[in-house]
């Protein structure tokens, strides 16, 4: 059954409108069903681990205690890597020591038991029966298209948080855009940093991180690059021309959503999928693709 | 500079730290490897690495007013590559709280965003972006960082002029309330 509670994160209200548009699109044609958590509150991203351990176990807490009591047992979908990551810490720590649960419980003033699992966008739409409606929903084809699959710090590590996923070789991603025609590509920076707020708070230190990134995947012969988090999206989107500008470089590489390519795939129009609201131009490259393909 | 902790401080903070991240600090070798995967090591002032070493040999102020453990990006590159699984990213992340503890941030820019986002919570329960970028362009002095993005940002409606807070924004200052006095204990 495709159905679970959903925590957009605040980014999914702001900059990563290409997401919110295309996470619904995808939803809507496969027939996922998505339950808001009532209310929900901001996850406290990298900040709040780096102020305190309670705060940080303590702003998912509310979140995941309001889906258990709204959410009638249903699994959490998290698009962004970064509240995605803290939510499962919080679950990790409530379920291996009960004492910690209970201060949990104390400090958010509400039950919780951690029962429901947290499950990231990219690990929903690798199970076998979404892959298969995807499948099912395909218009259009985007052969010819290389993509690198880039997947970011937070959907693999720690390992012990997220179980499973590999972290120095993920295929999930790659193997959810190949539904789409296009060719994953080999590449070593799946799982390399985007720098993540130090692109805000240290960016001269940073900058070089998405660098790394760009020419890596340009040496590896991708002509997109596509993510599965709003703010490795938006560091690598939206700071590709001033790298350019800065170390003379002639990145072309636009960076989509990969819910973006499957709802383009699924018939979405280019405001559907949001492909005109990328900083570094994304809608050329669908648009040519497509026509390539004859579609 | 002026030293902040005693000798015996010095002694009993490396161990206690290293406990509370759930780090046994003589299993470090000190193969490397950790920096040597380390996408911020180039612009690190003491490298993953040693930061092991020096709070084995205890040696921990060093540690706290170095600018390393404000630039590592929490990335888990280090720990996830570790032959004996040293935790680096959990000991960094309580070093910087130990730190914060007696005042110390070797890099003012990233405690002012920490600090930036955690006050957005405070009020709205959510993180505004825009509020987050002009409040920490204003209290950091870089007044102009990113604004040549904000017309794109404005004309795509990721810019807008309500704001999405939560309704029970005083449930959550509680919670940030209950949650950073069992943190500062
Ligand atoms: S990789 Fe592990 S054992 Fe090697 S130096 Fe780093 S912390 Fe020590
Ligand atoms: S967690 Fe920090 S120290 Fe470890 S590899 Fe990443 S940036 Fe470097």
């Amino acid at each position: 059954m495709m159905k679970y509670s959903y925590f957009p994160g605040c980014s999914l209200d702001a900059t990563a409108v290409t997401y919110k548009r295309s996470i619904s699109f995808v939803a809507e044609k496969i027939g996922m069903e998505l339950n808001e958590i009532p209310d929900w509150n901001c996850c406290g991203a990298t900040c709040a681990h780096s102020r305190g351990k309670w705060l940080a176990l303590a702003l998912p807490a509310r979140n995941l205690a309001l889906a258990e009591r709204e959410g009638l047992g249903l699994d959490i979908a998290v698009p962004c890597a970064s509240c995605y990551s803290r939510m499962k810490h919080t679950v990790h720590a409530a379920r291996k020591d009960e004492a910690d649960r209970k201060k949990i419980e104390e400090i958010i003033e509400m039950p919780y038991l951690a029962k429901s699992d947290v499950l990231s966008f990219l690990e929903i739409f690798a199970l076998p029966e979404v892959m298969k409606a995807c499948k099912e929903k395909m218009e259009r084809s985007l052969a010819s298209l290389n993509v690198a699959c880039y997947y970011g710090c937070l959907t693999a590590r720690p390992r012990e948080i997220t179980g499973g996923i590999s972290t120095e070789n993920p295929m999930e991603m790659d193997d959810i855009i190949a539904l789409t025609g296009a060719k994953p590509i080999e590449w070593d920076f799946k799982t390399e940093c985007c720098g993540a707020s130090h692109q805000v708070d240290a960016p001269e230190a940073a900058l070089p991180l998405i660098e790394r990134i760009f020419r890596n995947a340009k040496a590896n012969g991708a002509t997109a690059i596509v993510t599965a988090c709003p703010l490795c999206n938006l560091n690598l989107d939206m700071r590709e021309e001033e790298i350019n500008k800065k170390s003379g470089t002639a990145f072309d590489i636009p960076v989509y959503q990969f819910t973006q390519l499957l709802a383009v795939c699924m018939g979405a129009t280019a405001n559907e999928a949001g492909l005109h609201k990328h900083f570094y131009p994304a809608y050329d490259r669908i648009n040519d693709t497509l026509r390539r393909a004859g579609a | 500079m002026e030293k902040v902790l005693s000798k015996d401080e010095n002694k009993a903070l490396a161990p206690k730290i290293a406990e509370q991240s759930g780090v046994k600090l003589h299993e470090c070798y000190q193969c490397g490897k950790c920096t040597a995967g380390c996408p911020m090591a180039h612009a690190m002032d003491i490298m993953p690495r040693q930061i092991v070493r020096y709070m084995q040999l205890g040696m921990l102020e060093e540690v706290l007013e170095c600018k390393s453990i404000w630039l590592c990006a929490a990335c888990g590159t280090c720990y996830d590559r570790c032959p004996h699984r040293v935790d680096l990213t959990a000991l960094i992340e309580a070093l910087r709280h130990e730190a914060k503890h007696h005042k110390i941030c070797a890099v003012r820019e990233v405690d002012i965003f920490t600090e930036t986002f955690l006050g957005n919570i405070k009020v709205f329960g959510k993180s505004q972006e825009v509020i987050l970028a002009g409040v920490y362009n204003t209290l950091s002095g870089n007044l102009l960082q990113n604004m040549n993005n904000v017309p794109h940002m404005l004309r795509h409606e990721m810019v807008k002029p309500e704001i999405h807070g939560v309704k029970d924004k005083e449930g959550v200052r509680r919670l940030m309330k209950a949650a950073l006095e069992e943190d500062d204990k």
